[in-house]
């Protein structure tokens, strides 16, 4: 679908997500969007790793924290914008603000876990028309509190769905963290329905996007489904204000796992400046362009 | 004659029969089984590729019915019990119903979930209830009710082949083993057709030939439509009151803008009395929203209004606290009775 799985390219992906959440989370107290957003703020290797090995007509599922799968999935910065700002050009319209996003072969929906049936489904039927589309499934460890993610899970196996879930560790689900929440470890939940599941604790998008392609490969070969379970970080609150982890703790997370620096650190200075600045310009065209977009007709 | 069964069987075939695109998804489908009430008889054997049998996961084939239909299927998914849908609501009302709308019309999700309710088998609190007004006025969801008036098979067809969009379609237990109504059993009445503003599901208007207007308007549906009809054949030969019973097959969407459907509009102009029978509970129920729909529509002139419903408790399985707990035809002719 696209060539970003160069290191530049990869780079330029994982800004092009900061930056629009960044902005997005400094224009918000402004006033300048609607309802709520779910930052994607430390876990940009996992959507740009992943999404760097899709075809034409393969499908991706998403959550709540649905921006960086979108942009990584090649999704537009103004409609996105403009989706927050619930203008006409937005994704939906400004029908489905952040969190109910469809373009293409990317859905997501705001319900934890109540988009791993309708996934599986999507996969099932590329595979009963006979097309070689495959579907990738964002999932968060929140989610696996749901129990219709187990229902899918077991169906998905039994009826060799083409899909690969991806399961996005960040610890924490809004507040509680992952000790108070979940028992048992993530990679047996799949295991347990004979789905191969692999896992990396990283946030460094080579690493991500050599795994994922692994996968990917397997599954396009031998179907489905399989699993990647990926512990990553998540360096904003949940929403906007809602942090309540040691700030020591983030601080420290944010020097040593931060995707950008990780990556980053592969490019010369100069090339990094240069995607920096390129992408900035922009994510603030397409800022401002869809300030200057229009309200829906009512 | 064909049963209502046999006829909601034979629209199955045919939609199976029309179209590739249509699957089918539900528990213990299999033949020789064929579904726990054998709706889904004979499919697994001539579409095997088509009907997948389950596992005891209501919400999982619902949403993944919802996959299907997002990507250019037509899938059916039989639940076995009316019951079970609240292990479907989340994906009925969150994913499914929500997606045409809230992806701004970029997408179709053409499914049907198909489900038996209704009591007086004494199956007990959970597998007897009438349930359907839950999910009654959810935006973006057709919920139909079948009926014997009209060839129920053809209504399922059209629901699954011919919708752009989600139903839920309500078959009353009871109403299976009932014949699909030929001109010949309904020769006694007159009988008015027409259908709501985008719907191919008909309402029926039925009143006995060569009687006086009707002075009481009956709406019910599904089983009830059954023993409503029953019931205005007495009315009129033991008490000579003469109602008219209108019986629609599309529950949910209503009239837009809070307005009464045209045929219960034609008939409260005439008769100014209403009485709404349905058989799931009484407080919040379909009536409810008819009731207050004429109210608002017929403000000051409605000389009368009933609801009959099932009793605010759970269904027993003692069959005879059953049928106390359920509406019967007694229950109609006392509450017409009530309105006079």
């Amino acid at each position: 679908m696209r060539a970003m799985s160069d290191d530049a390219g990869l780079y330029r992906q994982l800004c092009r997500i900061r930056h629009f959440e960044e902005t997005v989370l400094d224009a918000f107290p402004k006033g300048m969007f609607y309802g709520t957003t779910h930052t994607y703020l430390g876990q940009e290797a996992n959507a740009v790793g992943v999404l760097a090995h899709l075809k034409l007509g393969d499908i991706v599922f998403s959550n709540h924290r649905c921006h960086g799968h979108f942009i990584a999935y090649g999704g537009d910065l103004r409609a996105l914008f403009a989706e927050l700002m619930g203008k006409a050009t937005g994704v939906c319209g400004g029908l489905g603000g952040s969190q109910h996003l469809h373009w293409k072969d990317f859905y997501s929906n705001g319900i934890l876990g109540s988009t791993a049936p309708v996934a599986v489904g999507t996969a099932l039927a590329e595979k009963a028309k006979g097309s070689k589309a495959i579907t990738i499934a964002f999932l968060g460890d929140g989610a696996l509190g749901e129990g219709v993610v187990y229902e899918s899970l077991n169906i998905a196996a039994l009826w060799k769905a083409p899909i690969l879930f991806v399961l996005e560790n960040n610890h924490i689900a809004q507040t509680t963290p992952i000790e108070l929440a979940l028992a048992g470890e993530i990679p047996a939940r799949f295991a347990a329905f004979g789905i191969h599941g692999r896992e990396v604790d990283t946030s460094d998008v080579r690493e991500i996007t050599e795994a994922a392609g692994e996968e990917i490969e397997i599954l396009r070969k031998q179907g489905g489904p399989r699993a990647l379970v990926i512990h990553t970080v998540r360096f904003g609150p949940h929403s906007k204000g809602d942090d309540t982890r040691n700030e020591k703790v983030m601080a420290k997370l944010r020097a040593t796992r931060d995707p950008l620096q990780i990556h980053g650190s592969r490019l010369s200075a100069r090339q990094r400046n240069d995607i920096e600045a390129e992408v900035k310009a922009q994510v603030v065209s397409a800022f401002e362009q869809a300030q200057a977009d229009p309200l829906p007709v009512l | 004659m064909p049963t209502v069964l046999d006829s909601l069987n034979r629209g199955l075939h045919q939609a199976f029969a029309e179209d590739a695109r249509v699957y089918l998804i539900g528990e213990d489908l299999l033949d020789p089984y064929g579904g726990a009430f054998k709706v889904s008889r004979g499919l697994s054997t001539r579409y095997p590729d088509r009907v997948w049998t389950s596992p005891v996961s209501e919400a999982a084939i619902v949403g993944v019915a919802a996959g299907m239909a997002l990507r250019g299927l037509r899938p059916v998914v039989e639940i076995m019990f009316g019951d079970f849908t609240t292990l479907i609501a989340d994906q009925v009302i969150n994913s499914l119903s929500k997606f045409t709308g809230m992806y701004n019309g970029q997408v179709v999700v053409p499914l049907v979930i198909r489900t038996p309710m209704g009591g007086r088998r004494g199956y007990g609190p959970t597998h007897s209830q009438t349930m359907e007004k839950l999910f009654l006025g959810v935006p973006g969801l057709r919920v139909l009710a079948a009926n014997s008036l009209s060839d129920p098979g053809e209504l399922l067809r059209k629901a699954i082949v011919e919708d752009t969009g989600p139903v839920l379609f309500i078959e009353n237990k009871l109403l299976y083993l009932k014949p699909v109504l030929e001109r010949e059993a309904l020769k006694d009445f007159e009988i008015e057709t027409a259908q709501p503003a985008q719907s191919y599901a008909s309402a029926h208007t039925l009143r006995l030939k060569g009687t006086p207007g009707p002075t009481i308007t009956i709406t019910a549906y599904g089983f009830m439509a059954e023993l409503a009809r029953e019931a205005l054949l007495r009315l009129a030969f033991e008490h000579e009151i003469f109602c008219e019973l209108i019986v629609p097959s599309q529950l949910s969407p209503f009239a837009a803008g809070g307005a009464l459907d045209l045929p219960l509009q034609k008939s409260l102009a005439s008769t100014q009395r209403l009485l709404a029978i349905e058989e799931g509970n009484y407080t919040l129920g379909w009536g409810a929203e008819i009731l207050a729909r004429a109210a608002q529509t017929f403000l000051g002139q409605l000389k009368a209004a009933q609801r009959v419903a099932a009793e605010d408790k759970p269904i027993a399985a003692s069959v005879p606290l059953e049928d106390k707990a359920l509406p019967n035809e007694d229950d109609i002719i006392a509450a017409v009775l009530r309105m006079v």
